[in-house]
């Protein structure tokens, strides 16, 4: 392991391989990754892998459209050996109530406005798409043919694997254990295989961002939340779109291996606590057989759990922070960092290397100085 | 055996995988159980592992020289055998039914 780099990125996960890739891409290469467990252990092995446009406001929708064309053309752009499974089947997101009718008239317009050509359906439309939903409650839907999910381990090996090709070193089963700072200047990293120094750190660790920062000196308002999710058997091809209700706050997809995963929103205490619990199950079982009746036929094959790492406002934080030069941040994703991790990784590679990107606007409102000042980011449409 | 025969030996019968692709993935320095399962599927199908764990061990054991008894191995899940979405739904819990929260 290298005793010095320009930039060390704690966490080995879609987000700090990511960042790794593209500051190597823009002429960084002497940066060192350094992952507790291995690649995509965290929260990114263990997510849903959707890949939605269908936001409410302008920056996520900029933030996650800019990042599905990257996925478009992530096995070549990153010369990929595997195939990071891109499968573009479309989400549909069903309305039970007046108010969401509501929000997604208006979702509708503004994504329409940026170019994402989603549609607003009614429940005849929404179940011509997805035969097995249950329209009797549903008011409206709304569908985005370009959306669909992809591989999280296959992502993360895919910008690791090219990052490295670049000159980039990844330590894997490498814990960072302390942050090093002199005065408001951060100066390297203490980790259980001995110390680097270093003018540039990056926290991406994920669910355990903000023990990071702590280490760092740094205040994040930041916590974690376990969330659950599950598994089928696989069966024949029968839905093609992620299926999403912010009412029942679940999701639903079918894996290109024909398995279902399903996971949930659920009320719970912040912890970094990620031990299964029957009543997910119980839950899951209820909402799903409602909304998709014939899918209680199948056969659960494993269930697991991972966290959302939440920021006050549900929007990831991005960039430095005055209390600490050198320090830089890619946290607090809110359980949609993976479809926007494209995205993440050349906004932070342009930060931390001061160069120019159409889209550095995002950054400023991105900023930690956001809750100081009181300028909350609001987003209607997460689960 | 010629070397095709031994490249195409499947290892993973569930998942239908092959000795030739877990040595393309461990020759690109996925050597650890914990990363192969995930990338590869290998040991994730219905048996969950217990029929090719031992060979794909012993594939990287022979591909990295490094020895099984210093390889990181993933803990064992226990699958849930049978059970379906509607059995669960079904299932009206009172308080004093309630399964011990583990
Ligand atoms: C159940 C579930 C479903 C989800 N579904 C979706 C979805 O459908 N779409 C979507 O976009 N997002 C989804 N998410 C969110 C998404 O998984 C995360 O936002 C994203 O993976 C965050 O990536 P990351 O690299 O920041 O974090 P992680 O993947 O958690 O990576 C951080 C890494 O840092 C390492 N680390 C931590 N501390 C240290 C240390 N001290 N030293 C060294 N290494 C350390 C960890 O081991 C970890 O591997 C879901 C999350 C969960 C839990
Ligand atoms: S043989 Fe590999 S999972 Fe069953």
């Amino acid at each position: 392991m290298k005793n010095k780099a320009e930039v060390v990125i704690i966490g080995g996960g879609v987000i700090g391989c990511s960042i790794a890739y593209h500051l190597a891409a823009n002429g960084m290469k002497d940066v060192v990754v350094l992952e507790k467990e291995y690649l995509a252990s965290g929260a990114t092995g263990r997510c849903g892998a959707g890949v939605r446009q269908q936001w409410g406001t302008e920056m996520n929708c900029r933030l996650s459209s800019g990042s599905a064309r990257d996925f478009e053309n992530m096995n070549e752009e990153l010369e990929y050996e595997g195939d990071i499974e891109f499968i573009q089947g479309g989400y549909l997101l069903v309305a039970y109530t007046e108010h969401q009718v509501e929000q997604f008239r208006k979702n509708v317009a503004l994504q329409n406005s940026l170019g994402i050509k989603s549609k607003f359906l009614t429940p005849l439309e929404a179940q011509e798409i997805v035969p097995h939903l249950n329209i009797d409650p549903l008011l409206a839907a709304t569908f985005h043919d370009k959306d669909g999910h992809a591989n999280p381990f296959h992502v993360t090996q895919a910008y690791a694997n090219a990052a490295r090709r670049l000159g980039v070193q990844i330590n894997t089963y490498t814990t960072v254990l302390g942050i090093k700072r002199e005065g408001d200047k951060v100066t390297g990293v203490i980790t259980d295989r001995g110390e680097i120094s270093a003018p540039i750190v990056v926290n991406a660790a994920g669910g355990y961002a903000d023990v990071v920062a702590k280490m760092a000196g740094v205040n994040v308002p930041t916590y974690s939340e376990r969330h659950q999710i599950l598994v089928t058997e696989p069966v024949e091809a029968m839905q093609g779109p992620m299926v999403m209700s912010f009412h029942h706050n679940t999701y639903c997809q079918q894996t290109p291996h024909g398995s279902f995963l399903m996971g949930l929103g659920e009320n719970v205490e912040p912890s970094h606590e990620i031990r299964g619990s029957w009543q997910f199950l119980k839950e899951m079982s209820d909402k799903i057989t409602e909304m998709l009746p014939p899918l209680r036929h199948l056969r659960i094959v494993r269930q697991w759990a991972g966290l959302y790492h939440m920021s006050p406002d549900k929007t990831p934080i991005l960039g430095g922070t005055e209390e600490l030069q050198g320090f830089q941040m890619a946290v607090g994703f809110s359980g949609h960092g993976f479809m926007i991790a494209p995205m993440t990784g050349r906004l932070m590679a342009a930060n931390i290397l001061g160069l120019d990107h159409k889209d550095k606007d995002i950054l400023a409102t991105l900023n930690i100085e956001r809750f100081a000042k009181g300028e909350l980011f609001v987003e209607p449409s997460v689960v | 055996m010629s070397n095709k025969e031994y490249d195409n030996t499947i290892i993973c019968r569930c998942e239908d995988i092959t000795r030739g692709e877990l040595h393309r993935w461990i020759d690109q320095g996925v050597t650890n159980l914990e990363e192969l399962k995930r990338l590869s599927r290998a040991t994730m199908g219905p048996c969950q592992g217990r029929t090719c764990r031992q060979l794909i061990l012993q594939e990287i054991a022979a591909r990295t020289g490094v020895p099984i008894s210093e390889a990181i191995i993933p803990s064992y899940r226990q699958p849930l055998r049978g059970v379906t979405l509607g059995a669960i739904a079904d299932m009206k819990l009172d308080e004093e039914e309630k399964p011990h929260e583990k």
